[in-house]
C-alpha cells in the first residue's frame, strides 16, 4: 500500500538544491548573528523575540497539528485516513526539528545547547517545554515504528494514544510560554494554551494537505478530491474554532480596563499590527478560507483540490500574520510600571517599540522551513511514507482493511 | 564496489590521513609558558596542570551561587600574578597569543569561553594608579 | 575468640582529631553566627551569604532631581557598561524615568534598576536556572549557564534586564558581562561582599541628592528598616505580589 518516490527527476533535484541553499543561507546567518553578536538583527532589548521566533513557534505549532492526521486514523478509527498516517508523522517530525534548529541558533549562547539540555529549573515551563519537544521526537519515532512494521500494528493505537496527548500537552507548554508571562498585558491569559491548541489543529492540517498534494503531484501518484475534501472541511471547522478563541481573547480583554490599552493597540491604532490582524490573520488567514472550504462544489468542476490548496495556502500566511501578531506585537506594547501615568526614560519606557525584520532573521527562519522540507523529501524517497494511491475508489474502507491484515 | 574494496578504501584512507595529521602537527613547538610574577602560585604547578579546570568550574558556583570569594582562588588573583606584558609593558588581552592562558591553550587546542565575559587582564586604571605611587 | 584488644593508639588519635576539628570549626561558627545577626561585622570571604540578611534600597523622591544622573553614570562606570551609540540595543542597568500624571500634571523622576524581587518572575522562569537569588536577596545572572534565550526579558515587569548585543572587551574584573547572555542590575554585589556601598547608592550621597539609601531590610536596627518602618513607603507595581526589595517614597 505504500512505496517510496523515485526521487530521481528534475524536479526532486531541483527542490532539493533549493532547500539546501535555503538551509546554508540560514546557518550563514546564524554565524554571522552568533559571531558579531545581536546588534545585527532587528532584536532589541525592547523586542527581544523576532522573526525567528515567529517563524520557529510556527513550526512547532503546525507540527503537533501534523500529527492529528494519523491521530484520527489510528486512534479514532477512521479508516479512511489510516493510509494518511505515515506521512502525517514525518511531517510532525521534520517541522518540529525545523522549528527547534531555529530556536536553538537565535540563542545568544548556543554553543551552550548542552547545558540547556543538561540543567533544568522545573519552575520554568521553558525547561519543560524542551523535555516535550525532544520526548516529542522519541514518541512520533515509536509511532512511526508501530505503523510501519507489520509486527507492531497492533501497538499502533497505544502509541497513537500516547501520541495524540504527548502533542496536546506540548501545546498547551508552547502556549503557556506566553501565558505564564504576567507582566505582558498581551500574554497574561489563560486562554493563551487553548488558542495555541486551536491554532495547530488549524496550522498543522492546513500544512499536512499541503504537502500531501505536492507529493503526490510530485510523484504522479493519484489523490482522490473525496479525502482532500473531506480534510479541506475539517480544515474550515478549526478555522473556525481558531476565530473563535481569537474573539474570546480579544473580548474579554475589552471587557477589563486595565487592558484597553493593549487591546486598542492590536484592533485600532498599532499600524502594521493592526493591518496584520484584520488583513491578514482575521480575513486572509480566516474568513477567506472557510469561504473557500465550505462552498459546495458544484458536481464536475475542474480540480476541487486546488481551491483546499489555496485555502490551505491562506491559511498559513495568516498562521504566520497570527504569530507576529502575538510575539512582535505583544513585545512592541510597552510594559505598564506605573499604571495611569505617562512615562519617558532613555530605555523607551512607555514607547511602543519599533521592530523591523532584518535579512539574517528572515534567512535563519526560512532554513527552518527548508530543513522541514527537506527532511520530508528524503524521507519519502528513503522510506515507505507515501501511499501508493489515495483514489478515491482505493479508499473504500473494506479495501484498506483487507490490504493492511 | 563491493563492501570488502569498500572497507579497504576506507581503512587506507583513513591510515594515509592520520599519519599526515601526525605528520603535520609532528613539529609544533613546545610553547614557552611565561613565567608568573611573585614567589609561587597558589598551589603548585604539578597540582595546577591537572585540576586548575576544576577549580575553575566549581569554585566558580560557589562565588555565584553562594556568594565565597576566598581570595586564593579568585580569577582576579590568577589574571593578577599570570599577567604578561606586551610590547608598551601593558598586559595583553587574551586576543594577544602571548597571554598566559592561551600559550597552553593554544597549543592543546581546547577552547576556552571565559574571557567572553571575564576581563582577561588586571583592570588598566587600577594598574595605572599602582604606578603613579 | 580472642577477646577484642583495646587500642589506644586508635582511641587517642580519635579523641586528638575530634579535638582538632573543634578547634577549627570554632572560629568559624563563631564569626558566622556573629555576623548573621550584627550589621557591623563584616562576613568574611570564605563564608556564603546568609539568609538572615536581606538586601534592599530605600529611595527618597523628594530628594531625586528630574535633571540628576549621578546614579546612573557611577552604575555606567563601575561595571564597565559602554555605550556603543546604538541606545535600542546598549544595555542600561539603571535609568532615570520621569513619570507624568495626565489628569494632574504632576511630574516625578526616579531612578529604576532591578527591583530584586523577594520572587522573581526571572528567576521562575529561565529554564536553566541561570537566573537566580542568592540567600541574601540579591537577583544575579549566572553567566556561566545562561543560554541567551532572553525569557527573562519577556517575563521582567520592571524591564530591567538588558542582552548583551555585541561582543565585549576589558570588562571589569569585578564585573563579568559578556555577548550573548543577559545582565542587569547585580545592586554591586561585588561591593556589598566587599562590605561597601553600590556605586549608585555612594555616587547619590556624594554628589547627587542623597535620595538613596541601601541596607539590611531584615535588620531592625538598620537606618533603612527604621526609616521604612516610620515613613510611608512603596513599591513599584506592588499588586503584582512579587515583594521588591527596592522601596521608593513619595512615589
Amino acid at each position: 500500500m505504500y512505496s517510496e518516490i523515485e526521487g530521481r527527476s528534475t524536479q526532486f533535484r531541483a527542490l532539493a538544491v533549493i532547500l539546501g541553499l535555503l538551509i546554508l543561507v540560514g546557518l550563514s546567518a546564524a554565524m554571522y548573528m552568533e559571531h558579531y553578536g545581536h546588534y545585527v538583527t532587528g532584536m532589541s532589548n525592547q523586542i527581544v523575540w523576532g522573526t525567528p521566533h515567529v517563524f520557529a513557534i510556527f513550526l512547532i505549532v503546525a507540527a503537533s497539528g501534523a500529527l492529528n492526521v494519523a491521530s484520527i486514523g489510528t486512534v479514532f478509527g477512521k479508516t479512511m485516513y489510516k493510509p494518511l498516517g505515515r506521512l502525517s508523522g514525518l511531517l510532525a517530525l521534520a517541522l518540529l526539528i525545523g522549528g527547534l534548529a531555529v530556536l536553538v541558533l537565535d540563542l545568544g549562547r548556543p554553543d551552550r545547547l548542552i547545558v540547556a539540555m543538561t540543567t533544568y529549573n522545573f519552575k520554568s515551563i521553558f525547561a519543560w517545554n524542551i523535555y516535550l519537544y525532544v520526548g516529542f521526537i522519541a514518541v512520533v519515532v515509536v509511532y512511526l515504528w508501530m505503523q510501519m512494521e507489520r509486527r507492531m500494528n497492533r501497538y499502533a493505537k497505544a502509541a497513537g494514544m500516547v501520541a495524540f496527548l504527548w502533542r496536546l500537552v506540548l501545546t498547551t507548554g508552547t502556549g503557556s510560554i506566553f501565558g505564564f508571562l504576567v507582566a505582558r498585558e498581551a500574554y497574561d491569559s489563560a486562554i493563551m494554551a487553548p488558542l495555541f491548541i486551536a491554532m495547530s489543529f488549524s496550522f498543522g492540517l492546513a500544512a499536512y494537505v499541503l504537502v500531501l498534494l505536492a507529493a503526490c503531484r510530485g510523484s504522479g501518484r493519484e489523490l482522490g478530491d473525496v479525502i482532500v475534501q473531506r480534510l479541506g472541511r475539517l480544515l474550515g471547522v478549526f478555522v473556525a474554532v481558531v476565530l473563535y478563541f481569537t474573539v474570546v481573547q480579544h473580548l474579554t480583554n475589552l471587557y477589563a480596563a486595565e487592558h484597553i490599552g493593549v487591546e486598542r493597540f492590536i484592533l485600532l491604532d498599532g499600524g502594521i499590527y493592526t493591518m496584520l490582524f484584520w488583513g491578514v490573520q482575521v480575513f486572509i488567514g480566516g474568513l477567506v478560507p472557510l469561504a473557500l472550504l465550505f462552498r459546495t462544489t458544484p458536481s464536475g468542476a475542474a480540480n476541487p483540490n486546488r481551491r483546499v490548496a489555496l485555502a490551505c495556502a491562506l491559511i498559513i500566511v495568516g498562521g504566520f500574520a497570527q504569530i507576529y501578531v502575538i510575539v512582535i506585537g505583544g513585545q512592541a506594547w510597552p510594559l505598564n510600571l506605573f499604571p495611569g501615568m505617562e512615562v519617558s526614560s532613555s530605555f523607551y519606557d512607555g514607547v511602543v517599540a519599533s521592530y523591523t525584520p532584518s535579512l539574517p532573521e528572515v534567512g535563519l527562519g526560512l532554513s527552518g522551513i527548508a530543513i522541514a522540507g527537506m527532511i520530508v523529501l528524503f524521507g519519502i524517497k528513503l522510506l515507505r511514507f507515501l501511499p501508493i494511491s489515495l483514489a478515491n475508489p482505493s479508499l473504500d474502507p473494506q479495501a484498506i482493511h483487507e490490504s493492511s491484515n | 564496489m563491493s563492501l570488502r574494496r569498500y572497507a579497504i578504501a576506507m581503512g587506507a584512507v583513513t591510515l594515509a590521513s592520520l599519519a599526515g595529521l601526525t605528520a603535520a602537527t609532528g613539529d609544533v613547538p613546545y610553547p614557552d609558558i611565561p613565567k608568573g610574577q611573585g614567589e609561587a602560585c597558589v598551589e603548585d604547578t604539578d597540582f595546577m596542570r591537572r585540576n586548575h579546570m576544576s577549580l575553575l568550574m566549581h569554585q566558580r558556583d560557589d562565588t555565584m551561587r553562594k556568594g565565597i570569594r576566598s581570595e586564593q582562588h579568585s580569577l582576579k588573583e590568577c589574571l593578577d600574578c599570570h599577567a604578561v606584558p606586551g610590547s608598551d609593558s601593558i598586559p595583553v588581552t587574551v586576543e594577544d597569543p602571548k597571554h598566559f592562558c592561551r600559550s597552553c591553550h593554544d597549543y592543546a587546542a581546547v577552547k576556552i569561553d571565559c574571557f567572553q565575559c571575564h576581563a582577561s587582564r588586571p583592570e588598566q586604571e587600577v594598574v595605572a594608579e599602582a604606578r603613579e605611587e | 575468640m580472642t577477646a577484642k584488644d583495646f587500642d589506644p593508639a586508635r582511641r587517642s588519635f580519635l579523641g586528638n582529631a575530634a579535638a582538632a576539628t573543634g578547634i577549627a570549626l570554632a572560629p568559624g561558627v563563631f564569626l558566622y553566627g556573629v555576623g548573621a545577626t550584627t550589621q557591623a561585622v563584616a562576613r568574611g570571604l570564605d563564608e556564603a551569604a546568609s539568609s538572615a540578611v536581606r538586601w534592599g534600597m530605600l529611595i527618597d523622591l523628594n530628594r531625586c532631581d528630574s535633571g540628576c544622573n549621578e546614579c546612573v553614570s557611577a552604575c555606567n562606570k563601575e561595571n564597565g557598561l559602554q555605550g556603543h551609540g546604538r541606545p535600542e540595543t546598549d544595555a542600561q542597568w539603571i535609568r532615570k524615568v520621569e513619570v507624568r500624571d495626565p489628569k494632574s500634571g504632576h511630574t516625578q523622576s526616579l531612578p529604576v534598576m532591578c527591583q530584586h524581587c523577594e520572587d522573581p518572575p526571572c528567576v521562575d522562569v529561565c529554564p536553566t536556572g541561570a537566573s537566580f537569588k542568592r540567600p541574601d536577596g540579591i537577583v544575579l545572572v549566572d553567566k556561566h549557564t545562561c543560554i541567551g534565550c532572553r525569557y527573562c526579558i519577556s517575563a521582567c515587569p520592571y524591564k530591567a534586564r538588558s542582552f548583551v548585543h555585541e561582543a565585549l572587551q576589558d570588562q571589569k574584573p569585578h564585573a563579568p558581562r559578556g555577548k550573548g547572555t543577559v545582565e542587569s542590575c547585580t545592586l554591586c554585589v561585588h561591593r556589598i561582599d566587599d562590605d561597601r556601598q553600590p556605586a549608585c547608592v555612594e555616587a547619590c550621597s556624594d554628589t547627587g541628592g542623597g535620595a538613596m539609601l541601601f541596607g539590611d531590610l531584615n535588620d531592625p536596627d538598620s537606618e533603612i528598616s527604621k526609616r521604612v518602618a516610620t515613613y510611608a513607603t512603596q513599591q513599584i507595581r506592588a499588586d503584582l505580589g512579587l515583594n521588591p526589595g527596592v522601596r521608593y517614597r513619595g512615589l
